[in-house]
């Protein structure tokens, strides 16, 4: 399950609408081993592309050594999904490298609108599997 | 010769969960193919037809390695290497 802020939600929610038409991207961090959804840092997605992300490789390095700085982990990786739904695609799944992250997947797509997808998997060894998503408000 | 190579989550169960260990190598080409003896398929999971993964990150010294010649860049005692995956997806 993903204990996640109102807050967090909302913010992430506004940032795939405000990069719209590309896929946007971010991470949660939170104090090692605690699990909790602390920190929301929202990312640069380097492909700005309306069906790719990637973290800046520079923007990366940096990320991972700030989390090591403040003895955190990577509890949440989220990106958009501009035209699909809010599941992990073949892609998401082949670079999913981060075993112990929640992933966090929410849809745009016209076709929902105004409504949003807002959804979570852990993907391990290639398998999905979702997971609920509780909201703290 | 000794270069500090540290290891990402998803490749520790190559180096028995070790976060951080030691290779040696005048390039990054001779630093995996010393990391690979001493931790057997982690050479695979870096190279792809002779060349660095697209989406595996290597610094050396905290510089992008595609920036400083990918597998023709030198390395030296006392260098750091930080391999991580992409955070990448479609």
């Amino acid at each position: 399950m993903l204990e996640i802020s109102r807050e967090f939600v909302d913010a992430i929610v506004e940032q795939s609408r405000r990069e719209y038409p590309d896929e946007c991207c971010g991470a949660i961090l939170g104090p090692i081993g605690s699990g909790k959804a602390a920190r929301l840092k929202p990312m640069v997605n380097a492909a700005h592309s309306p069906t790719f992300y990637e973290f800046e490789p520079k923007d990366l390095l940096a990320l991972y050594r700030e989390v090591d700085d403040n003895d955190e982990e990577i509890v949440v990786i989220y990106h958009s999904h501009t035209e699909t739904q809010a599941y992990p695609s073949r892609t998401d799944i082949a670079y999913a490298g981060e075993p112990g992250a929640h992933y966090v997947l929410v849809s745009s797509r016209e076709e929902i609108a105004p409504a949003i997808e807002f959804r979570s998997f852990r993907i391990i060894d290639g398998e999905v599997g979702e997971e609920e998503v509780s909201i703290t408000e | 010769m000794s270069i500090e190579v540290r290891i990402p989550t998803i490749l520790r169960p190559y180096t028995k969960d070790q976060k951080s260990v030691q290779a040696e190598g005048t390039n990054l080409s001779s630093l995996i193919a010393d990391l690979d003896n001493s931790y057997p398929g982690l050479a695979e999971r870096l190279l792809e037809d002779g060349a660095l993964r697209r989406f595996i990150n290597v610094y050396v010294n905290d510089e992008d390695a595609r920036f400083l010649g990918s597998l023709d860049t030198p390395v030296k005692d006392g260098d750091s290497v930080t391999i991580l995956p992409a955070v990448a997806g479609g």
